[in-house]
């Protein structure tokens, strides 16, 4: 026999119970949505796992006022010590319900049960245990003494990580002072589901974090409401443009976590191994489903060969299968939406001219699969080298040199994430400090911690999610006419007529709906 | 016996030159009380793209250069702005129709506001940024970089404390910038233009226009090589319709201010055009 | 058993360096190298630890684990009596049980190898035949402070007294020195003392002692520095220095090896020794084997566990598994 064909080793779903159908979570309560149920199935046997309630307008309207009255009641007018006690519960509770959730989040997304077992869940659990220490510690947020809440914040996340992008968004959020709803994407709102369980056992005051479910039309409803302050959204960089354009001209402060290119650039001196467990990390971590994905693998052209030769070997051990078993290393496409766009892609690579070579994976029946594939030969000017494949897809490029390579590096709208390998120190800083992109990984990739800020340059967003800097996205200076004034010589010395005579007119008028949906 | 004045003639401020409108366009600045000061240039949408190009060259080098050379950069622009103190006070006592102690007093502020700027390029880095505990073997650091060219409509009710409160914060960061001065009060701002020339402010990094903001913003806020938007002074714009324009490309963006003193020097207008960096690096012994 | 000959061994390193073998050609090589990145190293030493084996291949684990274990003595009150009871337990390690496999070798000090020839009788001999081989230490194992004339000596009495194998250690000191070509010659010295009259030759393994090397790379130049000195495996630690075997450790060393594999053809074997005591962590060395050379490793000429309590935990995970039921100390012999 073969040892490495180890015998299944699933994760049980006995430690799950699920209920059949899941209803909105609003103002502390399950309750019905009004428009039309839908199914969460799962991705690795295309099988339903619940029905899922589906909040039209008049539920936005009713999660939103009612983390309105808990945030002008309760929330607000809360000392943060006890804000900070209550994230502080929830962090406990997640690791406590921290197999369970694994297990749904793998079964509602289709990702292995070893990342949400031992990437995902950890770090959700982390997520909430660092921001409840900053609720009593806001004048230390970087916007001077006794900044505000914003007041409600409306979160729409997507599929890829379900559970931890609630974490992102609704830990720092509550710490601040804000309340929320938050909208789950449409194709995994399981995990979102259990956590309002977990909100019911925090006891957390009711209407301070409210879960709507639904798809893009509820998204965009909850983005465009009056009664919001703050959106925080992550997705595609195509509907964070609608986003953007459909709160111009209000007064909604806005985080924006979009799409990515990064490119993951290897050296000729890079600690070899390392560089190609990276590579593998890099862009097949999550099935590829990673706004940081290393898509974009620049290759230093004296090493390509025997880069792309051992990425092959490595390749061809990955275990490519059911979700909940322990050894699986790549487990489902999300939706069958995005496997089609993972092959239109990967079929124009080919049409480009590039060279397509896919790990001999055996592939199951039923579900949505897409073996692990790389591109060599691709021209930086290809649409598999330029656009967000959100897969299992690596385009393998080269350079000559370290200008040549960040300038490839950078030759591109987004900037969400770069990885640099080589063994000489001053070349990574050097190199990093060029790179265009939020996040830096230096002989290492795809690695996210609580305190470390996340967020892009250019069309991958703005605003940044982790740290004291995601803490600052949901406040504001205690007024707008403190913080950080110049001491000089004050401005009721220019007491010009002009100034006074003409105060600054500000227009407004009512913002257009997005033309996309707001979830991805 | 009086002397007969020698007036000067106002162009665009770009790349480091000054040049007409390629448009050949002007537009009449007028004093206070109605008199003619100047054929001032307008710029068109050409003039705007020409700036946008020249500030895209001047990022890296104003944004590469060491803080401690740009904090001395800018201060160098507050020592040659009191050394022409009497120009700009006569400018702006013309142009607003205020007296001349209040016009003293805004070029003052100005200065002012250029010395506290100037002081914190080598120390807003380490405000803003952070060294991340993270629960790893990492080092992990957190640095604020230049956003890249800032699109900047300045404040209209403002000959210079506007418009030297709108793109001195900008600048600390290491952005380089295009402005749009003043509509009304266009003639501070190309003089300011005259100082950047000759102080040590690379050229490409500071690119003014004089004209119509209603006519420009839209190409600059539409512009896919502009990173941000600042809005401070484009109330009176149907600034929206920019903001939206902005979107496209998901440019920063910083809306209308409204009040007297728009602009006001704070950190968190350096902070706005910075692009938070975070490096993550292996660490050990073996 | 019989390794490369030291003819070839020296014609293909001079051949692989591009010059002989002096300190500063082999720096110059060793050096060229890439890095070692020792987070990426060990978490992926740490994904690996990750795999789940049950059942099927658990049982082939255990087994596989038995018939690679180099069951040791090496303490300074080992005694005939001792290496007697050694032997018994390698031949019949689980007396309940005779479909249990033997050990691959025992592994002994020099003066210890007479003894434990005799107490194998018709067994000693290659494990791939299904018998058990004496490995010796030699050449001033742990330490390797001595002359050497003296390690020769060492190695040239434990051939002379029926070692299939050596364990030599190498000179750490000159090796941390820089003095690289003085390694690669004693390396190259002790492997010529273990030829035997007849023309074959004991097979050599490198004892690296990581522990003392301490940094990723200097292991990883260690160990190439051995193979193309002509050691037939290379080998983690003596036991005697803390930390011995470790898994980040062992995976760099089996890169090694598939890397001089795809570079020469010729295949070298890796032996994790000291510290690996329950069958749990066994298995991941397994996997870990898998899924960097290939299974064609798991074989008792391309690896080896040096152990001693490492056996009784795989006996009892054994017992387990037949019966159904967890079994206790008092049910497999202490040795």
């Amino acid at each position: 026999m073969s040892f490495l064909e180890y015998a299944p080793a699933p994760e049980s779903r006995a430690i799950l119970s699920l209920r059949d159908e899941y209803g909105l979570f609003i103002d502390g309560e399950f309750v019905d949505g009004h428009g039309t149920p839908f199914q969460s199935v799962s991705p690795a046997s295309e099988e339903k796992i619940a029905t899922i309630a589906n909040a039209n307008g008049a539920d936005v309207d009713a999660a939103v006022a009612a983390a309105r009255r808990a945030h002008d009641r309760v929330w607000s007018r809360m000392p943060g010590r006890d804000r900070g006690k209550y994230l502080f519960r929830i962090a406990r509770l997640i690791q406590e319900r921290a197999r369970e959730l694994a297990v749904a989040e793998s079964l509602d997304n289709g990702k292995p049960i070893k990342e949400s077992r031992d990437v995902d869940v950890p770090l959700v659990a982390a997520w909430f245990f660092y921001y409840a220490g900053w609720a009593d510690k806001l004048d230390y947020a970087g916007l001077g003494a006794n900044p505000r809440a914003l007041g409600v914040a409306a979160q729409v996340i997507p599929w890829n990580f379900p559970l931890l992008m609630l974490a992102w968004k609704i830990a720092p959020a509550l710490a601040a002072g804000n309340t929320v709803v938050l909208k789950p994407a449409e194709t995994t709102p399981l995990t979102a589901l259990l956590f309002a369980e977990i909100v019911q056992q925090a006891d957390l005051p009711p209407g301070v974090v409210n879960i709507i479910t639904g798809a893009g039309d509820t998204g965009a409803a909850l983005v465009g409401h009056d009664g919001v302050d703050k959106v925080a959204f992550t997705g595609s960089t195509a509907v964070g443009r609608a986003i953007a354009k459909q709160v111009a001209g209000t007064h909604k402060k806005v985080t924006l976590e979009l799409g990515g290119k990064a490119a993951n650039i290897v050296f000729d001196d890079a600690p070899i191994d390392q560089a190609i467990e990276g590579i593998v990390n890099g862009i097949f971590f999550n099935q590829g489903h990673v706004c940081c994905a290393g898509s974009r693998l620049l290759v230093q052209e004296s090493i390509h060969d025997e880069v792309v030769e051992r990425l092959k070997t490595r390749l061809s051990t990955l275990r490519l299968g059911d979700p909940l078993d322990k050894n699986t290393d790549i487990g489902a496409i999300n939706s069958r939406e995005q496997l089609e766009r993972i092959r239109e892609l990967s079929d124009a690579g080919v049409a480009e001219g590039a060279e397509r070579w896919s790990a001999p994976c055996e592939i199951p029946e039923n579900g949505f699969w897409y073996a692990p594939t790389i591109f060599t030969n691709v021209q930086t000017s290809n649409r598999i080298a330029r656009e967000e494949i959100f897969g299992p897809v690596l385009s393998v490029l080269t350079f000559r040199t370290p200008q040549e390579a960040i300038a490839k590096a950078n030759n591109t709208p987004y900037g969400l994430s770069a990885g640099i390998w080589t063994d000489k120190g001053s070349r990574i800083l050097a190199v990093a400090d060029q790179l265009r992109a939020g996040v830096v990984w230096a002989n290492t990739f795809n690695r996210f911690d609580p305190s470390s800020p996340f967020g892009g340059y250019k069309e991958s967003g703005y605003g940044r999610e982790g740290g004291r800097h995601g803490l600052g996205a949901y406040l504001s200076p205690a007024t707008a006419a403190s913080a950080g004034r110049t001491p000089a010589r004050a401005v009721e010395a220019r007491a010009t007529a002009a100034v006074e005579e003409k105060p600054a007119k500000r227009t407004r008028r009512p913002s257009k709906p997005a033309k996309k949906g707001a979830a991805k | 016996m009086s002397r007969l004045a020698v007036p000067k003639t106002y162009k665009l401020f770009i790349g480091g030159a000054f040049p007409r409108s390629e448009s050949g366009r002007t537009y009449e600045v007028a004093a206070a009380d109605g008199a003619f000061l100047a054929n001032a240039a307008k710029a068109s949408r050409k003039d705007a793209r020409d700036a946008v190009l020249a500030a895209r060259g001047a990022v890296a080098g104003w944004g590469g250069a060491t803080a401690y050379n740009r904090g001395q950069v800018l201060y160098r622009i507050a020592e040659l702005l009191e050394g022409r103190r009497a120009q700009f006070v006569a400018e702006i006592e013309a142009a607003e129709g205020v007296t001349r102690a209040q016009a003293g007093a805004q070029v003052d502020e100005a200065i002012d506001r250029w010395v506290w700027y100037a002081g914190w390029a080598d120390k807003f880095a380490q405000v803003a940024g952070n060294a991340n505990p993270v629960a790893g073997p990492y080092f992990n650091i957190s640095v604020p970089e230049p956003t890249g060219v800032v699109a900047i409509v300045a404040p209209q009710d403002s000959s210079l404390v506007g418009f030297v409160s709108a793109i001195a914060p900008a600048l600390v960061a290491g952005n380089a910038v295009v402005v749009v001065a003043s509509e009304r009060f266009p003639l501070s701002a190309i003089s300011l233009a005259e100082v950047l020339a000759t102080s040590d402010v690379p050229k490409g990094v500071v690119n003014v226009l004089t004209g119509s903001p209603a006519e420009i913003a839209p190409w600059l806020a539409s512009h896919s090589d502009v990173n941000a938007l600042d809005l401070v002074g484009a109330g009176e714009l149907d600034w929206v319709d920019l903001e939206i324009a902005a979107a496209e490309t998901l440019k920063r963006v910083l809306r209308p201010e409204p009040g007297p003193d728009a602009a006001a020097p704070t950190l968190d207008r350096i902070a706005a055009f910075t692009e938070t960096k975070t490096v993550w690096h292996t660490k050990s012994l073996r | 058993m019989s390794g490369t000959s030291l003819v070839t061994a020296r014609e293909r390193a001079v051949a692989v360096l591009g010059g002989q073998p002096d300190d500063a050609t082999l720096r110059r090589y060793l050096h060229g190298i890439p890095g070692v990145d020792a987070v990426g190293l060990e978490q992926r030493a740490a994904g690996l630890g990750t795999r789940s084996i049950k059942t099927s291949s658990k049982q082939w684990a255990l087994d596989r684990i038995i018939s690679l274990i180099d069951l040791t003595t090496l303490e300074g009150a080992d005694t005939p009596g001792k290496v007697r009871s050694l032997v018994a337990k390698a031949m019949n390690p689980d007396p309940a049980d005779a479909t249990t496999p033997r050990v691959a070798a025992v592994c002994v000090y020099g003066d210890m190898v007479p003894f434990a020839v005799d107490a194998l009788g018709s067994v000693h001999g290659d494990p791939d035949d299904g018998l058990i081989s004496v490995a010796a230490v030699a050449t001033a194992f742990p330490s390797g402070r001595s002359s050497l004339e003296i390690k020769l000596a060492d190695t040239a009495e434990a051939v002379a007294n029926g070692a299939d194998e050596i364990d030599m250690v190498i000179d750490r000191g000159a090796f941390l020195a820089g003095r690289y070509g003085q390694v690669f010659d004693q390396v190259a010295a002790v492997k010529e003392a273990c030829r035997r009259p007849d023309g074959t030759s004991a097979s050599l393994k490198v004892i690296l002692e990581t522990g003392e090397l301490v940094t990723y790379d200097n292991v990883r130049r260690a160990s190439w520095l051995s193979i193309l000195a002509g050691g037939d495996f290379i080998k983690t630690s003596t036991g005697k220095v803390q930390p011995a075997a470790t898994l980040p450790v062992t995976l760099l060393m089996l890169e090694v090896v598939r890397d001089w594999h795809l570079l020469t053809g010729q295949r070298i074997g890796v032996k994790p020794a000291g510290g690996i005591r329950a069958s749990k962590d066994a298995i991941k060395y397994l996997v870990t084997v898998a899924e960097t050379v290939g299974e064609e490793w798991l074989q008792p000429h391309l690896f080896r566990f040096g152990a001693s309590s490492l056996l009784n935990d795989v006996l009892l995970q054994r017992q387990k598994m037949a019966s159904g039921h967890y079994s206790g100390a008092d049910y497999v012999t202490i040795d």
